[in-house]
């Protein structure tokens, strides 16, 4: 493979450069039914899971098929997406925020044709390509982070995890018999690229042991007093030491840190400020359950997701305990919940000692907030309880 | 023949739910086949060498890659992740394997030609894999070595008009929801104002110089659909402050049961018919709505806006006429201080171009956090840090009840000496005279 220019000059870099273009205007890319009837929608309706019809005040309707994509594809995903959108579609296609791919048309009949299609199609391991749902009072895909495909601070992989909760729940993203919408959202490290905060179900990864670390080179790769900055519990402090070199076994005098580790909240932080300080452990790590957050404004105030399991092992490649506790939880809340009652604020009606009792989750001192002054306001004040 | 045995990640090809590992494994033979014969310009065992540090560490339990690098592209500080592999020996396809994130259309619509053409650039200098998209919204071209990194911007500037979007201590990619394009409670045009805001801040987008991230994302209505109340700094969330329009033709569809309620979305469960008593009015969480004479009544000054009578009857209530945005600021997922939702700093504005007033608000918050921000503290701590009121001094907007859940619980109120008849200084020979010691 000879490399090919794209016409770049590396002595010339700022030759016909072309910087500070943005994305494309999104009217480039809309079907023609969207242009001519932006903001004149009327209603819509979900006539069954994952197809869609939007009613415009022209009497112009739309219908929209949706579908799940594992979120990393190939090109050749793309590409046959691409065929879909030329055959049905007109070449047009979208994707929602949650990584699933919709795809508009002007009949019922070729919607329900395109479903029909869509959800015929595997990959040669059995599973299906896009198989179509994630609408309304039901699962939609999960959002989610790199893992170990890509990320250097995992606690866990992201799409693999995700890939086992969504086969075990998988009929849950193809129809709507939950009281509401139910959104699950998975971070591999506390850093949350995908912020899931504020999910019904979030899988967090999350270590539990302290640093390593690599005292002969951390002060070659890092800047220590960042490194110390870093730690919020303030559990790094500078120290010398004297360490013996991996190369030729002499002694020498090394500037590195020493941490307390009773402090260490296992967050992270100060290995992303310094790679001479490793956490990541096969024992260690693994996951954080949280439930109970939404987004919404929706009869009740956006809420934080709370800690209901405060771990489950990293089991690669099928996470069983992983996959049997999201199970638990989401069976609790179909049998237990009222009609447009998300998980947060069932747990909030039923209490949150009935919400351990329905699910079947333990309930450890892990769970009790112990962290600065947002803990006080979560312990119970008040005689009301429920035996 | 597989160049690694990946028997542990060969099993997440089974079970229903789309496999990752297939996307990895088809774009892999893919490129072995090269039907095309296209000059791969990096590994063509980039995904074979991917799978086998996956099942590395499904073995092992950590993660096989190191410390981003500083790569990028010239006179950008953002846009491209750098990405080694830290068994590079073992797996020289992957050693390089830096990510770059290319800003994604507003309510990410797009054309077959125009998605072929990402297509054919990411196979011919990529891996061929994607996300579609990231967690900020981006189109993420997932892994490619550092001497294709200028070339692949020359060709998405030059032949795509396309640009990359943000990373580190920048303006993030903003994103937004589908808006206006397809959705009847879209308030305000969130994908104009999201492309529009996003080309106005193109030098903060491409050169880090803030203290930290910084994200904008905008939500048409109240639901929520990007998350920006929970995920943003700034969040846009449309809203009105007339009356919900009503068709009591609709509302009484509902009633006798011609129209689905929730727009369908119940239709698998066993709920019984719809009571608009029971779903709709004892719902409401201002009890502002009731039946009169078989008519639905809102009293909308008392209306707080939270969709659910919307949501429910869709064809029978409309959101108001005069719409705009709320400003909601400070949110970020916990690292490091724990989570923050984004706290009402504007209730209510106008979205007209060319969004001066919107422009006005954002400039405040960025002096004041650019000046007193501390490195890598986001907004939403500074506030925390300094309190709401330093936010509004910073954007000029008066303080309202609006602002808060309730009052202060303390009377530990900063007076400040202009605010003290008399201001501070004082005489303590003065005071003596009145006062012995």
């Amino acid at each position: 493979m000879a490399f090919i220019s794209s016409g770049y000059n590396p002595d010339k870099p700022m030759e016909d450069r072309i910087t500070d273009i943005g994305p494309r205007h999104f009217t480039d890319f809309l079907p023609p039914v969207i242009k001519n009837n932006m903001g004149k929608w009327l209603w819509h309706e979900i006539l069954e899971p994952g197809l869609l019809v939007h009613k415009a005040e022209s009497g112009d309707e739309v219908y929209t098929v949706r579908a799940g994509t594992p979120r990393l594809m190939s090109v050749e995903t793309i590409r046959e997406i691409c065929e879909i959108a030329d055959k049905y579609c007109d070449g047009y296609v979208r994707f929602t925020t949650r990584n699933n791919v919709e795809f508009l048309l002007d009949s019922q009949d070729k919607a329900t044709e395109l479903k029909k299609y869509l959800n015929g199609v595997k990959h040669p391991g059995g599973s299906y390509k896009f198989p179509v749902g994630g609408t309304g009072a039901g699962l939609t895909n999960i959002v989610h982070t790199q893992g170990w495909i890509h990320c250097h601070t995992p606690a866990t992989d992201a799409s693999g995890t995700v890939k086992v909760v969504m086969d075990e729940l998988f009929e849950e993203f193809q129809q709507m018999r939950l009281p509401a919408q139910l959104r699950i959202s998975m971070a591999c490290c506390l850093n949350m690229c995908g912020a899931v905060h504020c999910s019904d179900i979030a899988i967090l990864g999350y270590h539990r042991k302290p640093p390593m670390i690599d005292d002969e080179f951390i002060d070659d790769l890092c800047e220590l007093p960042l490194a110390v900055a870093a730690c919020p519990t303030g559990a790094i402090r500078p120290k010398k030491k004297t360490v013996k070199s991996e190369k030729d076994g002499s002694e020498k005098e090394v500037k590195s840190v020493e941490i307390k580790r009773e402090r260490c909240m296992f967050c992270g932080n100060c290995y992303t400020m310094c790679p001479s300080l490793p956490l990541a452990d096969q024992e260690g790590d693994g996951l954080v359950i949280m439930a109970g957050g939404k987004i919404s404004n929706r009869i009740s105030e956006p809420k934080f997701s709370k800690v209901v399991v405060a771990f489950v092992p990293n089991e690669p490649p099928r996470w069983p305990t992983l996959a049997k506790t999201m199970r638990q939880i989401v069976e609790a809340y179909a049998k237990d919940a009222k009609k447009y009652e998300r998980v947060g604020d069932w747990a909030d009606r039923i209490g949150w000692e009935r919400f351990f009792e329905k699910c079947d989750l333990e309930f450890t001192h892990h769970l009790i907030d112990d962290f600065r002054d947002p803990a006080y306001y979560t312990w119970r004040q008040t005689t009301n309880f429920k035996f | 023949m597989a160049k690694h045995e990946t028997p542990l990640v060969d099993q997440l090809e089974s079970g229903p739910w789309p496999s990752f590992v297939d996307e990895i494994k088809r774009e892999s033979e893919a490129r072995h086949k090269n039907p095309n014969n296209v000059e791969l310009q990096i590994p063509e065992d980039v995904c074979d060498d991917l799978l086998g540090v996956l099942e590395l560490s499904f073995k092992d339990g950590t993660t096989h890659w190191k410390h981003g690098g500083i790569v990028g592209v010239f006179g950008y500080g953002g846009g491209v992740i750098g990405r080694y592999c830290d068994q590079p020996e073992m797996f020289p396809g992957v050693a390089h394997f830096h990510t770059l994130r290319v800003n994604q259309p507003s309510g990410k619509y797009y054309t077959s030609d125009y998605l072929r053409k990402l297509c054919d650039l990411w196979e011919f200098r990529g891996s061929g894999l994607t996300n579609m998209h990231g967690a900020t919204g981006d189109i993420v071209f997932l892994g490619t070595r550092t001497e294709q990194l200028e070339e692949i911007f020359y060709e998405l500037t030059h032949n795509l008009n396309q640009d990359l979007g943000g990373s580190g201590s920048n303006l993030r990619t903003p994103a937004t929801c589908l808006g206006e394009s397809r959705c009847e409670w879209a308030c305000y045009d969130t994908q104009e104002l999201c492309y529009q805001l996003t080309m106005e801040f193109q030098d903060e987008l491409h050169r880090p110089a803030f203290p930290y991230k910084f994200k904008f994302k905008f939500d048409g209505c109240p639901n929520g659909c990007v998350a920006s109340i929970a995920r943003s700094d700034m969040a846009f969330i449309g809203t009105w402050r007339d009356e919900i329009r009503i068709d009591q033709e609709a509302v009484a569809g509902y009633v006798g049961g011609e129209l689905k309620p929730n727009g369908g979305a119940h239709a698998d469960g066993d709920w019984g018919p719809f009571d608009i008593q029971k779903e709709v009015i004892d719902l409401c969480p201002t009890k502002c709505m009731w039946m009169e004479d078989g008519k639905l009544k809102i009293n909308d000054k008392e209306c707080t806006r939270c969709m659910h009578c919307i949501n429910v009857m869709p064809r029978a209530l409309r959101i108001g006429n005069d719409r705009g945005l709320s400003i909601l600021c400070g949110a970020k997922a916990p690292i490091l201080d724990g989570a923050q939702m984004a706290s009402l700093l504007v209730p209510f504005m106008k979205v007209e171009e060319p969004y001066d007033n919107v422009k006005e608000v954002i400039e405040g918050v960025w002096d004041w956090w650019m000046e007193e921000g501390k490195n890598r503290e986001r907004l939403g701590e500074l506030m925390k840090r300094q309190g709401f009121q330093k936010l509004l001094e910073a954007t000029g907007i008066e303080p309202d009840p609006r602002h808060v859940q309730e009052p202060r619980h303390n009377p530990y109120i900063f007076w400040k000496e202009d605010e003290v008849p008399g201001g501070w200084d004082r005489d303590i020979q003065e005071f003596r005279k009145h006062h012995q010691r």
